[in-house]
């Protein structure tokens, strides 16, 4: 962690580093390399996010940034009325936590969307007197109307675009289906908003949609997350500023070159959580493809890489991809970050080598599998294909309990009983409590890393 | 490639004479580690063919060859064979003193041992002082092939990047340690990839000096990484380097060449040694993460003496001039397939067909067990070749007999060619393995005009 000490240099860009995991040994005719990368970004200005530490710039220091916070108001905020009150308490205390300095705005979401604070299209800059110039336009906020998500996000990106930022940041709240626009005009908003600003999502209840939070989150490179007491609300809202206030570098890139003759079959975020990035992928030049991983403070994030390449003879060796970290600029060029790793094909005739598995990647491949299951389970289980799901989320209790993800595995026992962890034989249960299901849907794509 | 063993060698627990069942890692009776390094079955590791030790055929005219003890373990070598007990030279090429009253062995026509009376009387003239390290010829580091052009010597069409690979098929372009050469004074050595595995972990060093009393001397090492363990290539170069300036300092000295050998196999040790407390890369990351180990083998041979010592299963053979007498195998495994036959409890062919015939009972490493460094002391009484090979040559031509046919008739006046000859031998036969073989001819003679 930083000290106290100010550092005035006005760009705190963390450096990033990459490691690569892999069992680069194939047998002869192998082609399927499989590779860790870890990406950690460090000596930004912040500690990371598990352990967050607000306020670690001071005013005027750390990276310009803009955020918006969109609070759903649709009617159906005031059942119960204590879910509206928690909201606007949680957008309060969101607001507190905000750097001075930083641009922000509140935008009120129901069908249509409303400029709550400042209005006029414009943004806010914060200090002691917008704070609570915005508190007090919070307690006008009142429940009435629809739900049009995609209306909101349109004008955050507008008020967040007039700003001349390095970090732009959405925070959205909703407690209902985005029932009044159709899902493409939902589709066709986060298509227009993605690479403009990232923005977490939370679902507040057990009214909302869990894959249209997730959608929103994935779209635009934030978390998702369910809080289906509203009185945790403020905490979260406070932990998403706090880890928003601690971004140092928006709109990185993972840049990956291969060789002619190779396939990408997979690139994945896979810690903190799985995230497919294969079909985001921008093409950069020769045999290179950026995919977009957001914002960075100081953090570590994994990402599994699968290439195919062509096979050749036993003893050779090559360069299966190439891994680094890019800033695309507008105008066409590049900033590099430096970092770069190596992912490699070595074939040999040596069985114990080719055979081996690299324990990131097993782990990997188990953890995205346990996403997976988990998602179909529960589909299956929606769908009333009792057999199904319980097959599937068998084997998801089988793969948290190998993998180590306790936090996962805690919450599909909510769901199942589980008769043999270790076999994967468990039961639904009758009567499963909506927050429960909706929770662990939300949350399947959460991976724990490798023991060390 | 050399192969740790996995399980018990040894028929009875070194530690407590617990008798032990095939497979067994730990004794069952004191819980001694079976699986590091089993200990010689006898104390006595013939080096030739008048003991239970797998060797080359008697020779038909009925060569006798007793056997050569080790070291005693104190640093002192243990004495082979009286000289006196043999009717030859001294190393200074005078007749021996007549035989005292112990019977003589059988006039041999072939090779025969020499025992110095004490190490520190071998018969040269005291240490000159004057002959420092300085004045000693450092082995030359094998000759490296000038950076090639820079296109790619796969695809003909991609530049080679800074980290040696393809800019376009992504292949690795050859390394400096793929194929070396070298020659210095009357000694050659030639070390070569091989067909099947990807780097040659094989490394050697040959050197030529004076003894103090101006005779000349010639030094060769050859070291084969252990596959299963981390970085073997860096083991071998670092023992192969080593051993040879270990060598090349101790023998203008004064030390007893059979002296200097066991040192040079410790100061090997200790170079190997101090690899494990590397950190290891990412790039070098593998599956196998045991400690750094090679083999190492390695001869000496002055005017009348020819002393080698070696860990491991690299081989000196002996091939004299004249092919009409028989050459002869002088160095015996440190194996498994040559402990079970040592112990009898297996014959040569029953050990040999085993799938752990190979896996070696002696490496150098952090890991290894109790280092055994195994020296022998010769003194041919007729000209010939002594070749200093791994197994990656000695699988091609197994038998002293077979390795003497496959060395070209003049591998004593052309010795790069006839290291060529045998490397080419082994990728006709496949290939299987680095390849590398030194050629040392005896007896040493002076250098032309200007050499040390």
């Amino acid at each position: 962690m930083r000290s106290g000490m100010a550092n005035f240099s006005k760009s705190n860009v963390p450096q990033f580093a990459v490691d690569v995991y892999q069992n680069e040994y194939l047998p002869e005719g192998g082609r399927e390399v499989n590779a860790i990368v870890t990406v950690t970004a460090t000596g930004g200005g912040t500690v990371g996010s598990a352990v967050a530490a607000p306020h670690l710039y001071s005013p005027g220091q750390g990276p310009s940034a803009a955020v918006a916070l969109l609070v759903d108001c649709s009617g159906s905020m005031d059942y119960p009325p204590t879910k509206m009150r928690n909201a606007r308490d949680a957008t309060a205390a969101a607001i507190d936590t905000l750097r001075d300095g930083v641009h922000f705005a509140v935008v009120g979401g129901t069908h249509v969307a409303k400029e709550v604070y400042p209005g006029g299209g414009r943004l806010a800059v914060a200090g002691a007197a917008t704070r609570e110039q915005a508190k007090q336009a919070l307690r006008r906020l009142s429940a009435g109307g629809g739900t049009a998500i995609g209306t909101w996000l349109r004008l955050a990106d507008r008020l967040l675009a007039t700003a001349d930022v390095a970090i732009r940041h959405g925070i959205l709240l909703t407690d209902g289906r985005n029932e009044h626009e159709s899902p493409e005009d939902l589709r066709a908003a986060l298509d227009s908003c993605a690479g403009r600003f990232t923005c977490d999502a939370r679902g507040v209840g057990t009214d909302w949609e869990v894959k249209e939070v997730t959608a929103i989150a994935s779209a635009l490179l934030g978390t998702a997350d369910i809080v289906a007491d509203p009185a945790g609300l403020a905490a979260d809202f406070t932990r998403m500023m706090e880890t928003a206030m601690g971004k140092e570098v928006a709109d990185v890139a993972l840049r990956l070159w291969t060789p002619v003759g190779t396939t990408v079959k997979f690139v994945k975020q896979v810690a903190p959580t799985v995230e497919e990035l294969t079909g985001r992928r921008t093409e950069a030049g020769p045999r290179a493809g950026d995919y977009p991983t957001g914002s960075w403070g100081d953090e570590s994030r994994d990402y599994h890489v699968c290439v195919e390449v062509p096979a050749a003879e036993l003893g050779r060796e090559m360069l299966a991809a190439r891994v680094s970290l890019v800033i695309p600029e507008p105008d066409g060029s590049v900033q590099n970050l430096g970092a770069q790793g190596l992912v490699r094909a070595v074939w040999t005739d040596d069985m114990a080598a080719s055979t081996s598995i690299n324990p990131q990647v097993a782990h990997y491949t188990g953890q995205a599998e346990l996403a997976q299951v988990i998602q179909q389970g529960l589909d299956l289980r929606k769908a009333g294909d009792i057999d199904g799901a319980t097959a599937k989320l068998g084997r998801a209790v089988q793969l948290a309990g190998v993998s180590g993800n306790g936090d996962t595995a805690k919450l599909l026992a909510k769901v199942v009983d589980v008769v043999d962890a270790a076999a994967g034989t468990v039961r639904l249960k009758a009567k499963v409590e909506e927050a429960d299901e909706m929770t662990l849907e939300t949350r399947s794509t959460k991976t724990v890393r490798v023991k060390k | 490639m050399s192969q740790m063993p996995q399980q018990a060698a040894v028929s009875k627990c070194p530690s407590c004479e617990e008798p032990l069942e095939s497979g067994d890692r730990f004794c069952g009776a004191c819980g001694y580690d079976l699986s590091a390094v089993p200990p010689r079955p006898d104390d006595h590791p013939a080096v030739a063919a008048g003991g239970a030790v797998p060797a080359p055929a008697p020779a038909p005219d009925g060569v006798d060859w007793p056997a050569a003890r080790d070291s005693d373990g104190q640093g002192r070598p243990v004495p082979v064979h009286a000289a006196a007990e043999l009717p030859g030279t001294d190393s200074g090429g005078s007749p021996l003193p007549p035989p005292p009253a112990a019977p003589p062995v059988p006039p041999s026509p072939g090779v025969r041992f020499d025992r110095p009376g004490e190490p520190e009387e071998y018969p040269l003239q005291a240490p000159d002082p004057r002959l420092d390290t300085a004045a000693a010829p450092r082995p030359d580091s094998p000759a490296a092939p000038a950076p090639g052009a820079k296109v790619c010597v796969a695809c003909r069409a991609g530049r080679v990047d800074d980290d040696g690979y393809c800019e376009n098929c992504g292949h690795a372009q050859p390394r400096e340690r793929d194929h070396m050469e070298q020659e210095s004074g009357p000694v050659a050595a030639v070390s070569d990839r091989g067909l099947r595995h990807h780097r040659n972990e094989d490394a050697f060093s040959v050197g030529c000096t004076a003894l103090p009393d101006g005779a000349p001397a010639s030094v060769a090492i050859v070291c084969d990484g252990v596959s299963s363990a981390t970085r073997p290539d860096d083991a071998s170069l670092a023992a192969s380097r080593a051993a040879g300036e270990s060598l090349l300092t101790a023998l203008p000295r004064g030390t007893h060449p059979q002296q200097a050998m066991h040192d040079a196999i410790l100061a090997a040790s200790h170079a190997v040694n101090a690899l494990a407390d590397e950190p290891a890369t990412a790039r070098e990351q593998g599956p196998h993460q045991n400690a750094p180990a090679c083999t190492l083998v390695g001869a000496v041979v002055t005017a009348g003496l020819l002393v080698v010592g070696w860990v491991g299963d690299s081989r000196v053979y002996w091939v004299p001039a004249d092919r009409a007498t028989p050459p002869a195998r002088l160095t015996e495994d440190d194996s498994w397939a040559a402990q079970m036959v040592a112990a009898g409890l297996m014959s040569e062919a029953e050990a040999y067909a085993d799938d752990r015939a190979h896996a070696i009972t002696g490496w150098l490493g952090a890991d290894a067990y109790e280092l055994e460094p195994h020296t022998a002391s010769f003194k041919p009484d007729r000209p010939g070749v002594v070749v200093v090979c791994t197994d990656g040559l000695w699988n091609y031509a197994e038998s002293a007999e077979e390795m003497a046919d496959a060395m070209p008739l003049d591998a004593a006046v052309r010795p790069l060619h006839g290291a060529r000859v045998l490397v080419g031998h082994a990728l006709d036969g496949g290939g299987h393995d680095n390849v590398t073989v030194a050629l040392v001819p005896f007896p040493a003679v002076p250098q032309g005009a200007g050499s040390a």
